[in-house]
């Protein structure tokens, strides 16, 4: 449940980033939440596959090792059954070709048994047993003659089944061999048994010809679990086996377990079809492991590679991302506060208007009050403070002429201007500008730079407004600098559509409070003598002029204002 | 000795125009007031001015629909416009329709008689 609020809470903060808080935290934790969720929907996956790809390859390793085995098992277990197959019909072929009284002749025997030795190898001796259980008649090393067999189990087999395959025995020899009877019959007694002994060191060949490393190992056990040929690991003929095959007695089967030694190991038990043998094959996992951690490491260096480029991408792209997010959202507060700007100008321009208006109608009576005062007193004899009366009426007209000054210039500012546009050159404007100002700069010994493109291209503009913006920017910058300051006056071809003017001054400055301000009418630095209105009046008609006016300062190190001009005037001004 | 010019100020505001009407007559002009287009046009027909001094901005026809039609009537009376708007706009679009020049309010009274001097016939 907690974990569902997590995803949803990180979800809800993805989508609707306002939602959280608006500080600069906020592209902190959108760029966090995004690379969480990138790397969940990329990496989860990457890793689940990985660990599917792990089990599948292992199963399917093991299954590569596993089936050879089996295969060579039972192609194994396939000559053991010939080559016992072989050797009982050999001994049948004897039983057939000849009679019980040619097989009992002794000097017969041990020539069957020469020929039988050169043609087949493996036989150790051969014996033919009477009815009653003794050996009347024997070929072989030893003296076995008359040897009494009728108290032993595989002679009462033999004359039940007609022929018996024993188990591994040491018997009377002292080394491992398996005894194969089989029973022949005459007039006298229908239970005489032909026994030959072989060798079972051809069973080591057998398991030889497997040629298996030198990790595996492969035996024959009986079905009471003893050791029928020797094992490399576990044991002697005729001990026991630490092993015991699974139970059906059919076909093969895998196991896997671990051997006494505790080695994981793979078994592969084949069944002898007819008799009660089991071939097995031992395997160490190791051998299939050796492999299979080739490939896994492999597959974690893969792994380790795609992750590092994953994270990488992710971390580079949300980087982009959270700053291209940012940078709209700049520009959009930036639009924002220009329009907010313009729309603030525009209302205190209405409203200075209108204020102004007002004022003009009443300011002309006080004028023509006062003109009249003056002109009565200068008309009338001489009489008590006639000069002071004259002094008095003189100063209310030039109040009022300073008045005057004030409506005109807000009703400049805020009246739809006619502009009369012609084809003109910038630099010429400049220059005529910076005539009305010699006196003021050569007095002062302003260093004025002049860096005019020769090649400016010429604009479609209104000569009296650009002279009246100059000429307030120039001043401005002439008021900012110390005595033997230096402004610069540049301008520069700026783009397809526009050309730039930049005024930059070394003088003291503005605050980025100030710098917020200057547009605004009736904001002015200058206590007590400026109106407020030159910048504000500028920047209107540099708008108007379908252009633009920046300003960048530093308090103490200068400020540079930068005019842009549209070289083809536009197709409608607004408003 | 000159002829007394006859100027005929037209004007809404009363304190204003009789003010003004003082200070010209000081000046040895010989004036009529009127404080709207009616009584203007009624002044004129009374007696004809050498000159109409016409304010702009004034309830009614306004001072540009005064102008138009003292213009239709009298058409080589010269008129000299007062505007209190600060802008050019009405002043040329008053010459336009025959002012002879304009002037902003406040205005200056020597300049107005130089103006005065310069439309007046003669």
């Amino acid at each position: 449940m907690a974990n569902a609020n997590w995803y949803q809470n990180l979800f809800r903060s993805i989508l609707n980033p306002d939602a959280e808080n608006q500080s600069a935290d906020r592209y902190r934790a959108l760029r966090r939440n995004i690379v969480i969720l990138m790397m969940l929907v990329t990496i989860l996956p990457l890793t689940l596959m990985a660990i599917i790809n792990h089990y599948q390859y292992r199963s399917s390793l093991k299954a590569e090792i596993v089936n050879p085995m089996r295969a060579l098992s039972s192609k194994t277990k396939h000559s053991f059954e010939l080559f016992l197959e072989e050797k009982l019909s050999n001994v049948r072929f004897i039983t057939s070709v000849y009679s019980v009284k040619e097989l009992a002749d002794e000097k017969n025997l041990a020539r069957i048994f020469r020929i039988l030795k050169k043609e087949f190898g493996g036989f150790v001796d051969l014996g033919l047993i009477a009815c009653n259980g003794i050996q009347t008649s024997y070929a072989g090393p030893y003296d076995l003659l008359a040897k009494d067999y009728s108290e032993q189990s595989w002679y009462h087999e033999a004359k039940v089944k007609g022929i018996h395959i024993s188990d591994v025995f040491m018997g009377y020899r002292k080394f491992p061999h398996i005894a194969i009877a089989v029973q022949l019959v005459d007039e006298a007694c229908d239970h005489w048994v032909l026994r030959a002994t072989i060798d079972t060191h051809l069973f080591d060949n057998l398991i030889a010809s497997m040629q298996l490393d030198a990790e595996s190992d492969a035996f024959l056990i009986n079905d009471k679990g003893d050791f029928q040929t020797n094992s490399k690991f576990y044991g002697k003929v005729l001990e026991t086996c630490p092993f015991s095959p699974p139970p059906g007695n059919y076909g093969t089967s895998v196991a896997e377990e671990k051997d006494p030694q505790g080695r994981e190991i793979i078994s592969v038990y084949s069944h002898f079809n007819t008799l009660g043998y089991t071939l097995v094959m031992i395997k160490p996992q190791s051998v299939i492991l050796k492999s299979w951690f080739t490939l896994k490491s492999e597959m974690f260096f893969i792994f380790t590679i795609s992750t590092v480029a994953i994270f990488l991408v992710i971390f580079k792209l949300t980087g982009i991302l959270i700053r291209n997010t940012r940078e709209a959202d700049e520009r959009r507060e930036l639009a924002f506060r220009e329009l907010e700007h313009s729309q603030k100008l525009s209302s205190i321009g209405r409203l200075a208007a209108g204020v102004a208006h007002e004022i003009n109608n009443p300011l002309a009576i006080i004028n023509e009050k006062a003109g009249l005062m003056k002109d009565l007193v200068e008309r009338a004899g001489p009489f008590d403070h006639k000069e002071k009366f004259l002094g008095l009426t003189g100063s209310i007209q030039s109040s009022v002429e300073r008045c005057k000054t004030i409506t005109h210039r807000l009703l400049g500012f805020a009246r739809r201007m006619e502009v009369q546009f012609e084809v003109l050159n910038v630099n010429d404007v400049l220059k005529e500008v910076l005539g009305f100002l010699e006196k003021e700069y050569l007095y002062r010994s302003i260093d004025i730079r002049l860096q005019l493109a020769d090649n400016l291209p010429h604009i479609s503009s209104d000569v009296g407004q650009l002279q009246q913006v100059f000429l307030n920017i120039v001043s401005n910058a002439l008021a900012a600098v110390e005595d033997n300051g230096t402004v610069s006056i540049t301008t520069w071809d700026r783009n397809a559509e526009t050309v730039g003017i930049s005024v930059q001054d070394n003088g003291c400055g503005m605050s980025e409070e100030t710098q917020k301000h200057i547009f605004e009418p009736f904001f002015t630095t200058k206590k007590g003598y400026g109106t407020g209105l030159g910048l504000a009046i500028t920047y209107g008609i540099v708008k108007k002029l379908g252009g633009e006016l920046k300003v960048e300062s530093q308090a103490g190190r200068g400020t540079t204002f930068y005019v842009f001009l549209l070289k083809e005037t536009l197709s409608k001004t607004s408003e | 000795m000159m002829k007394k010019l006859n100027v005929l100020l037209v004007d809404d505001e009363v304190e204003f125009v009789q003010t003004l009407a003082e200070r010209l007559q000081l000046r040895g002009f010989d004036i009529h007031t009127a404080s709207d287009g009616e009584g203007a046009m009624n002044q004129m027909e009374k007696s004809l001015p050498d000159l109409v001094v016409l304010d702009v901005m004034m309830p009614g026809l306004g001072g540009l629909g005064v102008l138009k039609q003292i213009k239709s009537h009298y058409a080589k009376i010269p008129v000299i416009l007062l505007t209190g708007r600060g802008s050019t706009a009405d002043g040329i679009e008053g010459m336009r329709l025959g002012a002879f020049d304009y002037l902003m309010k406040p205005i200056d009274i020597d300049e107005l008689i130089k103006k005065i001097r310069d439309a007046a016939p003669g």
